[in-house]
């Protein structure tokens, strides 16, 4: 029987949806077997009967206000407290800012490998993790051969399924010590955004969109569709938005359901970034541009003329839907 | 200030992948600095240009990888560091981080960087390993670094948003894209890194044992994705096109 802990992850104020998603990974590895969740800070409790909906039969918890926020050395103590309490074959959580960072060091302390990225999980004599590598450009199968196995599931990959269990809350005590980075301040330049990496939506502008006014173009539509807004390194390195925006080989791999990329030419970087959402809308005045190669669908057009259309047609859509469900 | 920066070489990010029997063909492919660690280099440099300081660059690689370390010499590092490793030794993240801790140990640092990850194998975890091996702190994706004295100001990217870090030295770091722009190797910077010090080391020689290299992973084999088909290109009135690609994506996503 495999026993499978989740590292849970709260985001203001709420559970991420990736680790509903990483709780049904477990649920699929478990295969009949415990299936544990941990989630960390002050009011952590709050959120076991959530975790229990989808799965987790018992809910870690470590109430401590020295991790309400994120550092590598609290998550670590607090993480192989966990461990060492619960002793499981198998711990997963999101391939997120946290996940990525917590897991390598964790696994450094015992010993252990660590899959990160994986997209696909079969299981069958050992447990099999499919994750992308040169940006989605090629695949690669990979198995953990020895010790505790540890892995990142890439967010916006697996649906998160609903598989009522008993959440029961675990309460452990552990203190907290020799935090050696202190967060200051952390500036919301994201906040009341969706976020890129777990957006269904994503709006992305190249050097078409010419500038920063031009991508206000791209965020009205992005509104109407409660996606988010990406963007090509042409877009960043031309300072027409932030970096933490570029989505790209260099720069973040996305899988919204929907991609619309705007003004982008589809330079092979960009593409190891994108392709594999799940379906492509070019705009491009240039009907030889290399994204349509890989568009389902395609517009040659002015961006600045189509989205606006877009976005009026969205909304028109969404309000005719509205009147038939009221 | 004494600066050490972990370096991969990577394929160039123009490269097409190819795969033969499972495996990817390393022939004939450009390579270049991982972009990434390009980064933690420049950020090397500009540290030393501040506060001065001795700058080691090092990578694991094949022979091959002198050429990384000499484009790092050329753009301002003072010595570079070669652990040789045979094409067929498998090592996986926790065998990496263990021979770079054992070849960092030995020497003085304040400061080790590096790139947050590379962008074949897209990890993300020799540093945060790395950082935990020696026992300093680490910051992962860094966008703006500032030292002063004994401390530590960094601002990292954390999914968009922005977190302010204070800490103290010794301590590693993982550059995230924005954090500088690179420059490109000057002509005498190319001419003076021919004679700065390359040491080559060789894993076997390293003072770890066999068991402690040994992969705890294995790679069961790798392949390229399904080429897609080419869409639809719409035609007619702009207007109309708008019209009709709402309908279509209607039916393939829940939209409203």
């Amino acid at each position: 029987m495999t026993k499978v802990l989740v590292l849970a992850e709260v985001k203001n104020g709420k559970l991420r949806n990736v680790s509903f998603e990483v709780l049904t990974v477990a649920a699929q590895i478990a295969n009949g077997g415990e299936i544990a969740a941990c989630v960390f800070g002050c009011d952590a409790e709050k959120y076991g009967p959530e975790l229990g909906k989808y799965g987790a039969q018992k809910v870690y918890v470590l109430e401590n206000e020295e991790l309400n926020h994120y550092t590598p050395d609290g998550y670590k103590q607090a993480l192989l407290t966990i461990i060492e309490e619960m002793q499981p074959d198998v711990v997963l959580t999101g391939h997120t800012s946290i996940g990525k960072d917590i897991f390598p060091l964790a696994a450094a302390r015992l010993n252990a490998a660590v899959i990160s990225d994986a997209i696909q999980v079969e299981v069958g004599g050992s447990i099999v993790f499919t994750r992308p590598i040169y940006s989605g450009k090629a695949y690669q199968k990979k198995e953990v051969t020895e010790g505790l196995v540890m892995a990142t599931i890439r967010p916006n990959n697996i649906d998160a399924v609903e598989n009522q269990a008993s959440g029961e809350t675990i309460k452990l005590l552990t203190e907290i010590k020799d935090l050696r980075t202190v967060v200051r301040e952390v500036v919301q330049k994201a906040s009341g955004k969706v976020d890129l990496s777990e957006a269904k939506v994503i709006i992305s502008g190249g050097r078409g969109v010419k500038g920063a006014e031009g991508f206000k173009t791209l965020q009205a539509l992005a509104d109407v569709l409660g996606g988010a807004v990406g963007a090509s390194r042409g877009a960043c390195d031309a300072e027409y938005c932030d970096y933490s925006l570029q989505i790209g080989q260099t720069g973040k791999v996305v899988t919204p359901d929907l991609y619309i990329a705007c003004g982008i030419s589809g330079a092979i970087q960009h593409l190891a970034g994108m392709s594999s959402s799940k379906v492509i809308v070019a705009i491009n005045k240039d009907p030889e541009a290399n994204i349509f190669h890989i568009a389902d669908y395609g517009i040659v057009g002015d961006l600045f003329e189509v989205v606006p259309l877009l976005t009026e047609e969205f909304k028109k859509l969404i309000a005719e839907n509205q009147a038939v469900t009221n | 200030m004494n600066i050490i920066v972990i370096l991969k070489q990577t394929f160039d990010t123009e490269e097409k992948i190819v795969i033969e029997n499972g495996e990817i063909v390393n022939d004939n492919a450009e390579l270049i600095i991982n972009p990434y660690d390009e980064f933690a280099v420049e950020e090397a440099v500009k540290l030393k240009e501040k506060h001065g300081g001795d700058i080691t660059v090092i990578t694991i690689g094949t022979s091959e990888a002198e050429s990384a370390l000499r484009t790092s010499l050329a753009i301002g590092a003072d010595n570079a560091v070669l652990i040789e490793k045979d094409e067929d030794l498998e090592l996986d993240e926790n065998g990496i981080a263990k021979v770079l801790a054992a070849v960092i140990k030995e020497r003085d640092f304040d400061i080790i960087l590096g790139g947050n990850m590379s962008i074949d194998n897209g990890a993300s975890q020799v540093g945060p390993r790395l950082a935990e091996e020696l026992q300093i702190p680490h910051a992962a994706t860094i966008t703006r670094l500032e030292i002063d004295g004994g401390s530590v100001r960094v601002e990292r990217d954390v999914e968009g948003d922005v977190e302010i870090i204070e800490s103290t030295l010794p301590i590693l770091v993982t550059a995230q894209q924005g954090l500088n722009e690179p420059r490109y190797p000057s002509l005498p910077g190319i001419m003076k890194a021919k004679k700065k010090p390359l040491q080559t080391l060789d894993i076997e020689e390293l003072e770890l044992r066999f068991e402690e290299l040994q992969s705890k992973s294995r790679i069961i084999n790798c392949y390229l994705p399904k080429k897609k088909e080419s869409g639809r290109i719409l035609s007619g009135e702009i207007q109309a096109q708008a019209a009709e690609l709402v309908q279509l994506l209607r039916a393939e996503i829940k939209v409203g």
